[in-house]
């Protein structure tokens, strides 16, 4: 599956996850009660100056953004309508800033190493049964469905496809349904067979 | 937790990303607003799998989106989807799921598609634009109310998707209801 992650290594690929994560909601909590254009816009160009030291690859990613701006464009109007557009303009750059330092902190994170980095904030789940192992075999199992999934939906849509010559859409999704319910009832049971999801320390 | 149950919980996450990923519907009375069907994935997981399951389904996606799984509609993801102006539905989907779930488990004596629809409506909907619109007009320091019109085209694609949750519903609880695990009977 593609991710959002840079291959090729940078500077940020280096600092510790965790750090990262901290830096991030540190960040996040210092910039909101802020509403003032120069600032925002200080910040948006350190973040966007953070951009270029990573290189041509992480500026692609940048085009990320494209799907937010028609609503971008509504809410500042809205803030123009009801009051004053200089908020308006603050409160855009700020978002932008917050949106692509998150996205930075995404991109130079390997999925695994973030999921370390969380762990200990995840311990807790134990009290309820949960063990951290249990859940990265969920992200595990997600991940893998997602593929199968679509596979299975375009097996699907092609044999509609060839009885009535046109795409299945959302007629397809009841049958869909079962079929990736009787999926998962397979895999439930080689699961079990296997020995069972593992249950931490609870068992 | 039981295989089963973890199991349906990561399927629902999974069609949830499916859902997101998926060519958009064609949806002609939405008037060019690009509807996507990823909340459905919230409706569904409610209604199919209870409040409790339904809600932990949801999270897993969130925890899955931060991680920086790009299964968001249209290709996001990663912990910079928690910053943009929508970030209260997706905390709302969790919610969404929860209560759907329980309405279908309160509502366990009535027709499936009725109880499926009500419960989607209410959850998916209600439930979800009270998150969605709190969480914009925090992002976005507009009013309540005006964070409420930037949010009201979405309303009829959401509502065809409440039926869509409740015709598929109609159609596991007829043709494998031992699935719909709402509905199973509590031990």
């Amino acid at each position: 599956m593609i991710s959002l992650y840079l291959a090729e290594r940078t500077w940020a690929h280096a600092v510790p996850a965790g750090w990262k994560l901290i830096a991030l909601a540190l960040i996040s909590l210092l910039v909101t009660p802020f509403d003032s254009v120069p600032l925002m816009g200080g910040l948006l160009a350190v973040v966007f100056s953070l951009y270029v030291s990573l290189g041509r690859a992480a500026l692609r990613q940048v085009a990320l953004l494209r799907p937010m701006l028609p609503l971008l464009v509504i809410l500042v109007g809205l803030h123009w309508w009801t009051g004053s557009l200089e908020a308006g303009i603050a409160m855009v750059l700020r978002l932008l800033a917050m949106v692509l330092l998150a996205n930075a902190v995404t991109m130079t994170t390997r999925m695994d190493d973030m999921m370390d980095a969380v762990e200990p904030i995840l311990r807790p789940l134990a009290l309820f049964g949960l063990s951290p192992r249990a859940l990265a075999l969920m992200v595990a199992m997600m991940l893998r469905f997602v593929p199968l999934l679509f596979a299975l939906w375009e097996a699907l849509n092609e044999s509609w496809r060839a009885r009535t010559g046109k795409r299945g859409g959302w007629r397809l999704l009841a049958p869909f349904c079962i079929q990736t319910l009787r999926l998962s009832h397979h895999t439930a049971e080689a699961l079990t067979a296997r020995g069972g999801a593992p249950r931490g320390k609870r068992r | 937790m039981k295989d089963r149950a973890l199991v349906q919980i990561a399927l629902y996450a999974a069609i949830f990303a499916v859902l997101g990923l998926m060519p958009k519907f064609d949806l002609p009375i939405a008037g060019g607003v690009p509807i996507t069907a990823q909340s459905m994935g919230a409706m569904l997981a409610g209604v199919m799998l209870g409040a409790k399951r339904g809600a932990l389904a949801m999270l897993l996606v969130l925890f899955v989106v931060a991680l920086g799984a790009p299964i968001l509609a249209g290709g996001r993801g990663g912990l910079g989807v928690f910053f943009t102006p929508s970030a209260g539905f997706i905390f709302g989907w969790v919610a969404a799921a929860f209560v759907a779930g329980w309405l279908m488990q309160v509502l366990r004596a009535q027709a499936v598609f009725a109880s499926a629809l009500i419960a989607s409506v209410v959850g998916g909907i209600v439930v979800l634009y009270a998150f969605g619109i709190v969480g914009m007009a925090l992002k976005t320091d507009l009013s309540l109310i005006d964070a409420a019109k930037a949010c009201l085209i979405f309303i009829p694609g959401d509502s065809l998707k409440a039926v869509l949750t409740a015709l598929v519903a109609q159609t596991v609880a007829r043709g494998m209801p031992e699935a719909l695990l709402s509905r199973a009977p509590t031990r």
